[in-house]
């Protein structure tokens, strides 16, 4: 039998239901590849008990008859997203050996749509970071070379998918948490609209921007899972009340005169020829599905990830403030007052890169500097949400552009300089300060060998544009087929 | 140099709905320790906070009642500190944009009525508490409280006595009691109060320095306070001396301020909004929704006693101090159209009784029903007002009603002229010495002989009847 933890979505449905192999074998397939590549250190936490602990059980409703769409697919959740009874990290120190008491309201409709979770992703911790080198667990390597690194902060979420290790995955997208590490392991990921998917569950990282998403090998799979977790949650309040569509049903849609903008501030000096070229070579394809392209433009692209730092350090600083060794989680040891037991704990806890942005958001949130820097960087904010609303009114359908201006760096080559490590975002970013859907897609190979994608970035609610004209490209180029060796 | 007083209360409204302001854990009061917690009262990690729409609409209530504006887009923002008994290290508040401003609150001072300005009503959760348990030397956290819904209603700085403070505060919960939005115990800390208070001379428009006194829990304790804080600052300016602006604390076995460790006034709360919630929009039709349900309120009930009932401004404000009484009170009223009468009733011998049986005039034993019909009897010269006394009393017993307790004893009033005149008749033969006396011109005497029929009656005699047939009889002998 193939190696059944290569499988996409639609092979392990029918493979099931024809009684080919069991959801047991599958799953003990896919922890063992987990295993065998434990090396690339995508995980935090196997949980080999719960996960055939349930696909017994599936298999018995398989036996039953029954079928949901994700039924007795093996999936893994990054570990930012709490899991009821699994030990939840965020890859901090601080959360210690947390073990929620709740399920996330995604792994909640996971569960139902009968996927099986093998265990909890590597990350950078609690999302900061654009290299997984920033975790508790120790880096992530890209599984089409170890010695660099998959993006951040889902680094384990993309690497997992990629290796094959399993065929869906739960990430989640703050400044390009997803749609970066699609790109640097060549994979297909994508970050919803904000608001059509619950944050309940998902430890906040910056609340405005958070949103959880898929990674999946190809984009079927990638919508099957996305519909799996969309959908309004009366336990948050920032999800919409609003219909969500059936996705499967935007792919393989005529692309034929949709409008495509090209951002002409995503095409400037310091994005790297590669990147450039495999760019406009999908434009290329895109066009030759007869789908038409526009140069936009974005002015405000420049000024985003200057207003991603403070916005999103500032919410970070209060979101993180709950970690202060109190009630579960990491507490300093020794007779300590109550402010040493909190500036201890919390020393100890939080990585340098989580520091730094708690310092960071707290100064920025400070009396003097609120409206210097705080305030103005919500406006700045509305001014680059105008920009793209300006462009989807009149120019264009969806924009097309390069998710990272380089393709995967080396493991420890930025890590030293948070000001490159955080520019690595500069494309990405702008779409989680507009809420907007952005996905991404395999679009090409650097000259090493390593994987390049293309991003594609939508009107608010309409991601079925984006599933059409990604599954389009899908059908015209072999890119997703690719895999890293140490896959097979 | 005069000095006048400047107080401003800062007064902390628990809000009696059923669950927290931000999620579905009991917002009772008590329980066992972190018996009312859920992932959001523990800030666990990922735990979302969504607003209580009953909350909401209590603090609009509030709103209403004191003449607020009501804020169409309502923020919440978030306040930073660290303590044990917060568990997100932030409160979930109003910042710059509270429910509601610019609201009064009116009371009497005797006869005077007081409208004081309120600044701001605004929405938050409440923290925890932390116990120190002396045995085992360990502090430990009790989050049954965290995230129960307050309002935080501060008033303008227009208090000038600490005993009008007291009188504010008791209005306050008067209010929130009669819109069913609280509670109001203070013993329970439903209610709690912070005070500013400063002196300026009289005649200056300029406040002075103020001190801040913190966690006041009692009317009593408010005014003791204030009075200590009155007499302390009044020293220090007598003397030429400056009042140091701080925050205290009030110690109420030495009755005296002292103040709070510096470190724990000098915060910087770093507030910004909420990003978990969204602007709660309150449209004009969600108001008037809401003000069709508002119960009438202490200051149209006071109008309305006094104006269209002719009682007293302090009998009106005696029967309005709960809505219950008043509403017991007015039911009286419909059932015994005496007014007067029914005020004397309700609140002497009804309220008497309660507070001797430690009831609330809801498990009053006697109906606003039946205490009406009693009334009736006397209006009707069927029961004096003697008599009426021990049926209220035997009433207030056993749960009967007037007529079934009158008609038991056989307590009927004797009214008819030949019974009572033949008693009277027989208490002169009787008594010839004081009748001389009275038919002399002893105009004493004349009680004599009114005692003696009641006596003879045991009460049950008509004692206007008895008087006049007294009268009557002895003109009769004279002539």
């Amino acid at each position: 039998m193939s190696d059944l933890a290569s499988l996409s979505v639609s092979e392990i449905r029918s493979g099931l239901d024809a009684k080919k192999f069991s959801c047991a074998e599958l799953t003990k397939a896919c922890l063992d590849k987990a295993e065998r590549l434990s090396s690339l250190n995508c995980f935090t936490l196997l949980t080999p008990e719960h996960a055939l602990k349930e696909a017994y059980a599936i298999d018995a409703l398989i036996k039953q008859g029954k079928s949901a769409p994700l039924l007795g697919v093996p999936v893994g959740i990054k570990d930012v997203i709490c899991t009821e009874g699994v030990r939840t990290t965020a890859a901090s120190k601080i959360l210690g050996n947390f073990v929620p008491p709740y399920d996330a309201t995604v792994v909640r409709r996971l569960k139902t749509a009968g996927a099986v979770s093998i265990g909890k992703l590597n990350m950078d911790e609690f999302a900061m970071g654009s290299s997984n080198e920033n975790s508790a667990f120790g880096p992530v390597k890209n599984p089409w070379n170890p010695e660099y690194v998959p993006g951040g902060s889902s680094g384990g979420s993309a690497a997992a998918v990629a290796a094959r290790i399993c065929p869906i995955t739960l990430g989640t997208d703050t400044g390009g948490s997803i749609r970066q590490p699609a790109a640097f392991c060549g994979i297909v990921g994508l970050k919803p609209t904000y608001g059509r998917v619950s944050r309940y569950g998902v430890i906040a990282y910056a609340s405005s921007l958070d949103q959880v998403g898929g990674f999946a090998h190809n984009v079927k799979d990638c919508a099957l899972v996305t519909q799996a977790i969309c959908g309004e949650d009366p336990n948050d309040a920032t999800s919409a009340k609003r219909a969500v569509p059936d996705f499967t049903k935007a792919l393989g849609r005529d692309i034929k005169g949709l409008r495509i903008g090209i951002p002409k501030e995503y095409f400037v000096s310091g994005l790297s020829p590669e990147v450039s070229e495999a760019t406009r070579k999908a434009i290329s394809v895109l066009e030759g599905l007869g789908a038409t392209t526009v140069e936009v433009s974005l002015p405000h692209t420049d000024v985003a990830v200057s207003v991603y730092y403070i916005l999103a350090p500032a919410e970070a600083s209060s979101n993180l403030s709950r970690y202060d060794g109190i009630r579960y989680g990491h507490r300093a040891e020794g007779q300590l007052d109550l402010k040493s037991i909190y500036s201890k704990s919390r020393s100890e806890g939080f990585g340098k890169e989580v520091q730094r942005r708690i310092l960071v958001g707290t100064y920025v949130l400070s009396a003097g500097y609120f409206d210097a820097f705080y305030v103005k960087a919500q406006k700045v904010r509305s001014l680059i949400v105008k920009d793209f609303t300006d462009a989807f009114a009149s120019k264009c359908d969806l924009i097309v552009a390069p998710t990272t201006p380089t393709p995967p760096f080396k493991l420890g080559e930025k890590s030293s300089d948070p000001i490159q490590m955080y520019l690595n975002d500069i494309f990405t970013i702008p779409v989680n300060l507009a809420g907007l859907p952005g996905m991404v897609v395999p679009c090409g190979m650097s000259p090493s060998g390593l994987p390049i994608g293309l991003q594609l970035i939508g009107r608010p609610w309409d991601e079925e544009t984006l599933f059409s004209v990604a599954s389009a490209y899908e059908g015209a180029t072999e890119w997703h087929k690719k895999a890293p060796a140490l896959a097979a | 140099m005069e000095f006048e007083t400047v107080i401003g209360l800062e007064v902390h409204v628990q809000l009696s709905t059923n669950s927290k302001m931000f999620c579905n854990a009991s917002a009772a009061y008590g329980g066992e320790p972190n018996e009312y917690i859920d992932p959001v009262t523990l800030g666990l990690p990922g735990a979302l906070p969504v607003a209580n729409k009953r909350a909401v609409e209590f603090a609009i209530m509030l709103g209403l009642a004191t003449n607020s504006e009501i804020r169409r887009f309502n923020r919440f923002a978030r306040k930073h500190y660290f303590y044990p008994d917060l568990p997100k290290g932030y409160q979930i508040s109003q910042f710059d944009e509270p429910i509601c401003e610019r609201g009064s609150v009116e009371f009497y001072m005797g006869e005077t009525k007081r409208t004081i300005g309120l600044k701001r009503i605004h929405m938050e959760e409440d923290a925890g508490k932390n116990i120190h348990d002396s045995r085992t030397q360990a502090s430990l956290v009790d989050l049954n409280r965290a995230g129960v819904p307050l309002l935080e209603v501060v008033s303008e700085p227009e208090l000038r006595s600490p005993a009008e403070a007291a009188a504010y505060l008791r209005s306050v919960r008067q209010l929130v009691r009669y819109l069913g939005v609280s509670d109001g115990n203070m013993e329970e800390g439903s209610l709690r109060c912070d005070a500013n208070i400063s002196l300026r001379p009289v005649g200056q428009l300029k406040f002075g320095t103020r001190t801040e006194i913190k966690n006041l829990n009692s009317f009593k304790f408010v005014e003791r306070a204030l009075e200590y804080e009155v007499a302390r600052q009044m020293a220090l300016l007598k003397n030429g001396q400056e009042i140091t602006q701080e925050t205290l604390l009030f110690d109420s076995v030495s009755g005296t301020t002292r103040p709070m460790r510096s470190k724990e006034e000098s915060a910087d709360y770093r507030y910004f909004p909420d990003p978990d919630l969204p602007p709660v929009v309150v449209e004009e039709s969600w108001v008037r929704e809401v003000e069709s349900t508002l119960p009438k309120l202490p200051s149209k009930w006071i109008h309305d006693l006094v104006s269209e009932y002719g009682l007293s401004l302090y009998d009106a404000t005696v029967l309005t101090g709960e809505k219950a009484a008043v509403e017991f009170f007015n039911e009286v009223v419909a059932a015994c159209s005496n007014a007067k009468a029914a005020c004397n009733w309700v609140t002497s011998e009804l309220f008497g009784s309660l507070n001797k049986e430690g009831l609330e005039i809801e498990k009053s034993p006697i109906s606003a029903k039946a205490l009406g019909e009693l009334i009736s009897m006397v209006d009707s010269d069927a029961l004096s007002g003697k008599m009426a006394k021990s049926v209220f009393e035997e009433m207030f017993s056993t749960g009967k009603d007037a007529a079934t307790v009158v008609a038991e004893k056989g307590l009927k009033q004797i009214s008819d002229d030949d019974s009572i005149l033949a008693i009277i008749k027989r208490e002169f033969d009787a008594n010839p010495k004081q009748l001389a006396g009275y038919l002399g011109g002893n105009e004493r005497l004349h009680g004599f002989f009114v005692g003696q029929v009641m006596k003879a009656t045991e009460g049950a005699a008509n004692p206007k009847k008895v008087n006049d047939l007294i009268k009557q009889e002895a003109e009769r002998r004279k002539g």
